[in-house]
């Protein structure tokens, strides 16, 4: 697209796209902006009109607001480290020439075809629950007393179903990115005298820092709204209140149109913010 | 010291047989060239000496150590690769001094060699750039550099000029060269190029399907191909080769004659035949020559500007002294 007109013309053809997205974008984002200065209780009298900044200030003031943020960086933080070490490791292993190559491939990448839904009953009720599950019947076989994964580890639960269910999207990722490694760098690097733990730190990393940046920028959009997850196991309880599960519970346990909306402004502002650190320690990547 | 002894080294790959046994030696301090049509073996064969493949059978020696299952990093073998696989996220500097940093050399130690190859490849200038951002000669000289600083045993080859242009690819040559006479180091030198082969080598291996046809000098070579293959593949333009009542009369089964050794006449030659193609070069002329009855094409050579065209007939004359004879299996004849 050198010339004036072919960019004149490529503006045009893009232009219902974009009208569309930001319709998309922009209706929602101002219905809520406009329902977080109103006190609306759909239950309770409806709309009972303009109350300023009133619900963000009892938003932020409530005592569940900062567990709700630090449980939700907790989550994001916890799944980004787990999948981009394993995916990288995976990742290692699945590009090593094997028997049946095809069908481990497929297998490492099946749970992400399994609904969130889905996959956090099955880890609740096969693997996590504290009489039938496997892990219960596995620290039982070792004589130890079962886990209550869900109550007691509630957190770390979550991290690992999550993890579970984001982390071949992450091998997949770097699995073709370690596919398109020039193996002459490797090559020339063992020449070098690089031993295989100082190839994959000088060379293979570098090369993959990109796509560990893509990735990392794209589970971070997914895991800030994590919901599914946590409905279906923990209801929200034993810290597990993410600020999405917060803000549902305004909205529809306490039928509080107003303060929900207040709440999700603030986890726009709180994404806002997620993204420029990532594109801040990150983002150098994308444009070498 | 670099002297590299293979002794009955062979290479399959699954049931396909790269390189049957052979033998070679490879003096220290030697140039020496692997040269051959492509996928005949000559990659194969350097990487075998590199250690980057096992061989399937035989061993192998450098200086009289046996280095058959000796890792490729201690075998004190530099090689630069056709893509030269510099290190992309890396600058010039750190690029060279890689090799430096793995082998634990002090840091004052890497910058005094880092700077002298530098300034012997004309890098200095380019030292804190990006692979990225240089030419492909420059990225020839970075590769170069960085297996320069190791001072290896001996420098492998691959193809390194294969990516050039032309007139970059007459420098780089001779910049090679010029190394070679500096370092006096081993270096060998994969090309499927022959005018590499002859203006660079002290000695070529001619390889075909993994067999070793000749070894020798260049003009060994050129002066006495042990075969037609050989006589074929070095020398530029080709050698004719022509087989029939014309070989039967030196009592051959074929004769070859190269291009430069056959006189253009107007008239009273040994054979005739009608230009088909003209090429003028300005220092040469060289015809492509049909219907003088001995098989297709002949080539000829002639020295500076000589004006025949596309349809002239010409006159042509061997000389005599310098008829190549083979026998059926295509083996010199003394
Ligand atoms: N890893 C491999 N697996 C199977 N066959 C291989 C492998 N590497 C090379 N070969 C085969 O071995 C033969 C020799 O290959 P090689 O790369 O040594 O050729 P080459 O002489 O370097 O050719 P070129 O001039 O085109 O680079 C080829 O027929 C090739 O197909
Ligand atoms: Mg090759």
């Amino acid at each position: 697209m050198a010339t004036q007109h072919s960019r004149s013309a490529a503006r045009l053809m893009m232009a219902p796209a974009v009208i569309l997205l930001l319709g998309w974008m922009l209706v929602p984002l101002t219905m809520t902006l406009f329902f977080s200065f109103k006190k609306y209780l759909p239950m309770r009298g409806g709309d009972l009109g303009w109350v300023g900044f009133d619900n963000y200030i009892r938003f932020v003031t409530s005592s569940a607001f900062w567990p709700s943020v630090t449980a939700t960086l907790v989550i994001v933080l916890g799944v980004l480290f787990i999948t981009v070490v394993f995916g990288v490791l995976l990742a290692i292993l699945l590009d090593q020439p094997m028997w049946g190559q095809g069908i481990v491939r497929i297998l490492v990448i099946a749970p992400f075809f399994v609904m969130p839904t889905v996959s956090a009953l099955v880890w609740k009720n096969m693997f996590m629950d504290p009489v039938n599950g496997l892990f219960a019947h596995l620290w039982q076989a070792f004589g130890l007393t079962p886990v209550e994964w869900l109550s007691q580890a509630s957190l770390g639960s979550i991290v690992m179903i999550v993890s579970w269910q984001w982390l071949p999207f992450a091998t997949l990722i770097l699995l073709t990115a370690i596919q398109s490694l020039d193996s002459e760098q490797l090559e020339a690097a063992e020449m070098d005298g690089a031993p295989a733990l100082s190839r994959f730190g000088f060379i293979t990393l570098p090369h993959l820092s990109r796509a560990i940046t893509i990735v990392v920028l794209i589970q971070t959009i997914f895991l800030l709204s994590i919901f599914a997850e946590i409905f279906v196991t923990t209801q929200g309880s034993f810290g597990t209140r993410t600020l999405t599960y917060l803000i549902y519970q305004r909205v529809l346990e306490s039928q509080n149109i107003g303060l929900g909306s207040a709440g999700g402004i603030y986890a726009v502002i709180l994404a806002n913010i997620m993204a420029v650190f990532l594109m801040r320690i990150v983002g150098k990547n994308l444009d070498a | 010291m670099g002297q590299i002894i293979l002794e009955k080294v062979s290479k399959t790959f699954g049931d396909v047989e790269v390189i049957p046994p052979l033998d070679l030696t490879i003096e220290d301090g030697e140039f020496t060239v692997f040269v051959g049509p492509s996928g005949c073996g000559k990659s194969t064969l350097l990487r075998l000496i590199a250690g980057l493949e096992d061989m399937t059978s035989g061993t192998l020696k450098i200086d009289g150590v046996d280095a058959t299952h000796v890792p490729p990093a201690k075998r004190g073998l530099a090689m630069v690769f056709q893509s030269y696989a510099l290190y992309p996220h890396m600058s010039v500097r750190k690029n060279i001094a890689f090799p430096m940093r793995m082998a634990g050399v002090d840091k004052a130690e890497q910058d005094r060699r880092i700077e002298q190859a530098a300034a012997a490849l004309n890098l200095t200038d380019y030292l804190e750039r990006r692979p990225g951002q240089l030419s492909g000669g420059q990225r020839q000289r970075v590769a170069i550099g960085r297996a320069i600083v190791r001072e290896p045993e001996a420098f492998l080859f691959d193809e390194p000029l294969s990516n050039l242009d032309a007139a970059l690819r007459v420098g780089m040559r001779l910049e090679i060269s010029e190394l070679h006479k500096r370092l006096e180091t081993t270096m060998i030198y994969v090309t499927h190029d022959q005018v590499e082969a002859m203006t660079m080598a002290d000695k070529i291996v001619v390889l075909r399907a993994g067999f070793i046809e000749q070894v020798g000098s260049p003009l060994e070579l050129y002066h006495k191909p042990r075969n037609s293959f050989v006589a074929g593949f070095i020398g530029s333009p080709k050698m004719n080769l022509i087989e029939g009542p014309e070989a039967a009369k030196h009592d051959a089964h074929s004769i070859g004659i190269r291009p430069e050794h056959i006189d253009v006449t107007d008239s009273g030659g040994q054979w005739q035949g009608k230009v088909a193609v003209a090429e003028h070069l300005g220092s040469d002329t060289f015809f492509h020559v049909h219907g003088t009855g001995l098989g297709e094409t002949l080539t000829v050579r002639a020295t500076g500007e000589v004006g025949y065209k596309h349809g002239d007939i010409i006159h042509l004359t061997p000389r005599a002294d310098q008829i190549h004879r083979f026998d059926a299996s295509g083996l010199r004849m003394e």
